[in-house]
């Protein structure tokens, strides 16, 4: 049978197993959602209200499932208004299809209503994108798209389809394609052998060995392999921001997260360090701090599937390109097969070592009787979901707090914009993990400022019953903002005090939802639970914490890992 | 890389958006019908050049990226001049020159000259160098092709 391009879209999508799709309709996509409403059942799609919002929504869902996220826009400003979500999705490698709609092909470079050049504003910020020029090309297309979105190290992938394909005036036979083959796109997956043994002796030779771990642990699904090496090794684990989770944050071999706000234990353990073994990370500039002061006397391990990664800011001694997971299976393996134990004299010095670092207890805080630190919000939170919750993240002081105070064991469940730093990601990438785990107790942790870049999706959660608990941790400020200017900009405020704020409970009322407002440090165990407890509405918590509170330790921009502010 | 709309403009945006440097860039499809052959001429440390071996191997448009500078190779470079004599004496010192350079005349009018001529781009610079002494009116150069000596090919 003959079928439409609209109609080949939606068998397109089903023959990848899509079961959820997000999006917002407009007149380039008009014929495509005329069949997704027929495929509905098979495939739900989700309406969000900013297409923005669909794309972190996409990105929410993938990365709570590994899955590859799927967003539908339309042309124009559609599309534009997709960017920052897909700019996200390529700074955290978040395996994402996103179709946009484009003109009709006759006016393709006509300055046409609502046409934009989506593929070349987009380019930089994708790991692939097409333009479909003829129906012949539209199921060949998609196929590629989720498969290199979905291999190799994740991205986004965007697909741009005019309207006259889809509108059934062509129609062509339909097959879906079994297998793909892209002559100049191999993702290598297994380390080289030699490679391997060389990480192994060195492992084996260390003095003050170091894991340090990141995003690649969780993408690859590696976070058991690196359990079992971690722990046959007896070596100190710290993840980086987007490898929460990646190592079980309560073993006593995690040292915390590393980095500009990473703990104290962690980021001297990596200055003092002879051996660092990069995972899955990327020595990125909130990870390395000066780069001409970083891990001074380490020799470095690092395992990646991107070769580009390796060697881009740190020069590396042992490269190892392949899949986190392979390459940690394969290195397990590797030191099972010798009869050598690490250095263990030398290893019960390090972690003496350590454990005095551990010492100055550097994540402390005080919540007196007054007002509510929100560092104490979010480790009653952690204690009331017992670290089993699916958290997602603005971005802000909120987000390092909840990077430091939420202890993640497992992975897939600390959901936040890292690379890209996106103000807004929270409450939609919520609604993409409570679409993909229903029932399971998913949070927006976020402040005054950033939940009102994406407040409209409060409707979005409204018409889906979406059970999110949003727990604002409000301080009347852009709190990472205000803490720069008053460390590094005089304390001159400028434009960082959120005023007018809305009252947040009417807001959360007034789109259906129950809002809370908690002012008293002893009602926010009570709030949290209540919250918890509630399987069927969302509520937003108000928590209205103390304005003046920083984020510590820190690193400020230029100095050393050794170097930190400690409170 | 692959002969498709918007391979050029990958690899083009990679060096803009990253700030790599391009002296010269020079491009046009292969026998195969499905390539192009890109030669690019950039600059940078040991590290900067890995990094921009590595990234142009990420773009899937890139079929495969050679250094040329690892292997002996031959450069070529092609440019178009046009001149014009100062004096009429000067006539016969551009003919000559030319003949140096083995730059061939191929097109003249009252007073002006057309030279084409090629070379590794030193030469070019030399040649443009050497005519100093008149009026340049025009330099047009194709950027810089490369092909590495002996059994060695880059070929898919």
């Amino acid at each position: 049978m003959e079928l439409s391009g609209a109609k080949i879209f939606v068998e397109s999508l089903k023959a990848e197993g899509v079961d959820t799709i997000f999006g917002y309709p407009g007149g380039a996509v008009l014929f495509l959602y005329d069949e997704l409403d027929k495929a509905a059942g098979d495939i739900d799609h989700i309406l969000a209200r900013h297409e923005q919002g669909a794309v972190h929504a996409a990105e929410g869902y993938a990365k709570s499932t590994n899955k590859v996220g799927v967003a539908i826009v339309t042309s124009g400003p559609g599309a534009t208004n997709a960017v920052t979500g897909i700019a996200d999705a390529y700074m955290d490698s978040v395996p994402m299809v996103v179709f946009t709609g484009q003109v009709p092909r006759a006016l393709i470079g006509n300055d046409a209503f609502q046409e934009v050049d989506i593929i070349g504003i987009t380019r930089p910020c994708v790991k692939h994108n097409f333009l479909v020029k003829n129906i012949e090309d539209l199921a060949p297309t998609i196929k590629k798209a989720f498969y290199i979105a979905g291999t190799g190290r994740p991205g986004p992938v965007v697909v741009d389809i005019p309207k006259d394909i889809t509108d059934g005036s062509e129609k062509i036979a339909f097959e879906y394609p079994e297998t793909v083959d892209i002559r100049s796109y191999n993702p290598v997956i297994k380390g080289n052998p030699n490679q391997i043994k060389l990480a192994a002796s060195a492992l084996l030779e260390a003095k003050t060995p170091i894991l340090y771990t990141g995003g690649g642990v969780v993408l690859s699904g590696g976070a058991e392999q690196l359990t079992e090496l971690a722990r046959m090794l007896n070596f100190p684990v710290t993840n980086t921001l987007m490898g929460l989770g990646g190592y079980p944050a309560t073993d006593p071999l995690f040292v915390g997260m590393l980095g500009m706000h990473g703990t104290y234990e962690a980021n001297m353990a990596m200055h003092k360090s002879d051996l660092v073994v990069a995972i899955g990370s990327r020595f990125d500039d909130r990870v390395t701090g000066n780069i001409e002061k970083f891990c001074p006397y380490a020799k470095i391990i690092h395992v990646d599937i991107d070769p580009a990664s390796i060697s881009k800011n740190v020069k590396v001694d042992i490269p190892i390109v392949g899949d986190v997971k392979q390459v940690l299976t394969d290195l397990v393996a590797e030191l099972k097969r010798r009869d050598e134990k690490p250095n263990e004299e030398a290893l019960a010095e390090w972690w003496k070592q350590i454990n005095d670092w551990r010492k100055t207890d550097c994540l402390h805080y005080d919540q007196g009787a007054d007002v509510i630190t929100a560092q104490y919000v979010i480790d009653k939170y952690w204690q009331l979901t017992k670290g089993d919750a699916y958290v997602c993240s603005d971005v802000g002081q909120h987000q390092m707090w909840a990077a430091q105070y939420y202890k993640f064991d497992k992975p897939l469940r600390w959901i936040n914009s890292g690379g890209l730093g996106t103000m807004g990601f929270g409450l939609p990438a919520a609604m993409g993990v409570q679409l993909a785990h229903p029932g399971a107790e998913v949070a927006c942790i976020t402040g005054d400022g950033s939940i009102q870049m994406c407040i409209q999706e409060l409707a979005t959660c409204t018409q889906y019953q979406l059970p999110i608990n949003i727990i604002s941790l409000n301080n009347g400020y852009l709190g990472m903002v205000r803490q720069w200017q008053e460390f590094f900009y005089q304390k001159r405020y400028s434009m960082s005090y959120m005023e007018s704020l809305p009252d947040f409970v009417k807001l959360a009322e007034a789109y259906g939802h129950i809002g809370l407002q908690i002012k008293d440090p002893a009602d926010v165990e009570g709030a949290l639970k209540q919250a918890i407890d509630d399987k069927q509405r969302l509520y937003f918590l108000d928590f209205l914490t103390n304005p003046e509170e920083n984020v510590y330790p820190m690193i400020p921009a230029g100095a050393g890992q050794n170097e930190m502010i400690l409170v | 890389m692959e002969n498709e709309s918007g391979a050029l403009s990958r690899v083009v945006g990679l060096f803009s958006a990253r700030g790599y440097n391009i002296e010269s860039l020079s491009v046009a499809p292969t026998d195969d019908d499905s390539l192009s052959r890109l030669t690019l001429v950039t600059r940078g440390s040991e590290q900067i050049v890995d990094q921009i071996l590595k990234q142009l191997n990420k773009l899937l448009d890139v079929v495969k990226v050679m250094d040329l500078s690892d292997f002996q190779h031959i450069e070529r470079e092609m440019m178009l001049i046009k001149l014009e004599a100062k004096q009429t004496e000067s006539i016969a010192m551009i003919k000559q020159i030319a003949d140096v350079f083995r730059g061939k005349i191929i097109d003249l009018s009252h007073k002006t000259f057309t030279i084409e001529i090629s070379g590794n781009s030193d030469k070019l610079d030399a040649f443009i160098e050497a005519m100093s002494e008149q009026t340049i009116l025009e330099v047009v150069r194709s950027g810089c092709i490369g092909i590495a000596r002996g059994n060695v090919a880059l070929k898919i």
